[in-house]
């Protein structure tokens, strides 16, 4: 693997601290950043994401990050929130996204039995092979936290079940998300990771 | 990881390393002792246990306003439980919830039967010191659940540390009325207590620490029982059961 300089972009909201230690795990130098010219110039760029996204848009806005992270051309991977911030839309507060993926986050439907927000390691369905998911298998389980997802379209990799079918991995051209957290999904998640940094 | 009665469990980190390597699917680190003495919780062991832990984890123990959580949060925590404060001042549950999204808002009830009926107790961490809340249980799950919990933590008082199995009556009582995440705590002695609150009391979760600890359960053995048994649980290695 060529040297690894990985760009986490600062969207704001907690929790980077774990993306951080699971990059520091696999050895894999990162810095979290907002600068434009840090982030151009990174090998991997991630875009993480706690909080809502009308708030982590504006944020990415104010430092002119919403036109730099669509033209970016190495990987670069949403997680979570970052997902949901690849598509046009997201439900929530009704937010315009970064529109690289032609889809439109929406708010999970809830029930007693799959109640939102979606909380737990949950099984994922390998709907496509592909260099993210070597080594990953169809029940693997991940660690999800959220809210709003994006449906299954023909950018998915892999789906997840909750009151209807959701996108758990996505890939379009050099832009990847995983809905659910690597970070804190154990060996899978560190394997995909992994896989991440070796594209 | 549960240390009442001063006992030591050894160095956190290579037993949270252990538990995660052994298929845990998430770490709860209680400080009980934090409410009686009006402290909070050393923090710098949050981010040293982040760093090694690849699973969620949760702390609980002398969180008492936002900025504690914000701390604990930003050293990579992934949830923080509240117990005592929050029977203190019930509006702590909405505002960490309205900052930090109720999903890392775990409110813990420590709770146990009364003339046939159940009622919460606070200040749990010290035996002398522990009193009434005056507030039925099944009145405060309702509450907390208005208030913003996404998630509740029961511990069954009557059982801790008792090993005679979860207290499934009382769990199958508060399950009915919870409509976020409820995991059960106390109780838990043998593989069979895992699968009888799983089935009867219908729990997101089971905690237990003693019969973790000592090594009497073994992580994995017992999610190949519960596997077995029918209940849904993530294997070890990340696969599909076979």
């Amino acid at each position: 693997m060529a040297a690894v300089q990985v760009a986490i972009i600062d969207s704001g909201g907690a929790n980077i601290a774990s993306l951080r230690f699971a990059l520091d795990r696999l050895r894999a130098e990162s810095v979290l950043t907002t600068d434009p010219q840090l982030i151009r110039n990174a090998s991997h760029v991630i875009l993480p994401g706690v909080g809502a996204a009308a708030d982590a848009m504006s944020k990415l806005r104010d430092r002119r990050l919403d036109t730099v992270v669509p033209q970016l051309t190495q990987p670069v991977l949403g997680i979570c929130l970052g997902m949901q911030l690849l598509a046009e839309a997201s439900q929530e507060d009704d937010a315009t996204c970064l529109g690289i993926v032609p889809v439109i986050a929406s708010k999970l439907t809830g029930s007693s039995r799959n109640p939102v927000p979606n909380m737990g390691w949950c099984p994922i369905r390998v709907t496509r092979s592909h260099p993210l998911l070597d080594g990953i298998t169809t029940g693997s389980y991940f660690y999800f936290i959220h809210s709003y997802a994006l449906p299954p379209g023909d950018f998915s990799l892999a789906t997840a079940d909750h009151e209807s079918e959701i996108t758990a991995v996505l890939a379009r051209e050099n832009f990847y998300a995983t809905q659910f957290h690597p970070e804190r999904s154990s060996t899978a998640g560190a394997r995909l990771l992994q896989n991440f940094l070796s594209i | 990881m549960q240390f009442r009665d001063h006992r030591i469990v050894g160095d956190i980190l290579p037993l949270a390393a252990r538990y995660s390597r052994e298929g845990a699917d998430e770490l709860v680190f209680y400080d009980i002792t934090a409410s009686p003495d009006c402290r909070t919780v050393d923090r710098q062991w949050v981010a040293e246990v982040a760093a090694v832990l690849d699973i969620p984890f949760c702390v609980a123990g002398g969180i008492g306003s936002v900025a504690d959580a914000e701390d604990v949060l930003n050293k990579g925590a992934d949830k923080i439980s509240i117990n005592t404060p929050a029977l203190q001042s019930p509006k702590l549950i909405t505002e960490l919830a309205k900052r930090f999204g109720s999903q890392c808002v775990v409110v813990g009830i420590d709770s146990m039967e009364k003339d046939s009926d159940f009622f919460v107790y606070k200040f749990t961490g010290d035996s002398s010191r522990t009193v009434a809340a005056r507030r039925r249980t099944l009145d405060w799950v309702n509450e907390v659940q208005d208030l913003g919990a996404g998630e509740i933590v029961l511990n069954c008082m009557n059982r801790d540390g008792v090993r005679k199995g979860y207290d499934t009556t009382q769990l199958r009582r508060v399950r009915d009325i919870c409509t976020v995440p409820l995991v059960a705590s106390g109780g838990a002695g043998s593989a069979d207590h895992f699968r009888q609150v799983f089935r009867e009391a219908e729990v997101d979760g089971a905690l237990a620490a003693s019969v973790f600890h000592s090594g009497e359960i073994d992580i994995q053995e017992l999610k190949h029982f519960l596997h077995d048994a029918g209940v849904h649980v993530r294997s070890r290695l990340n696969k599909e059961w076979n």
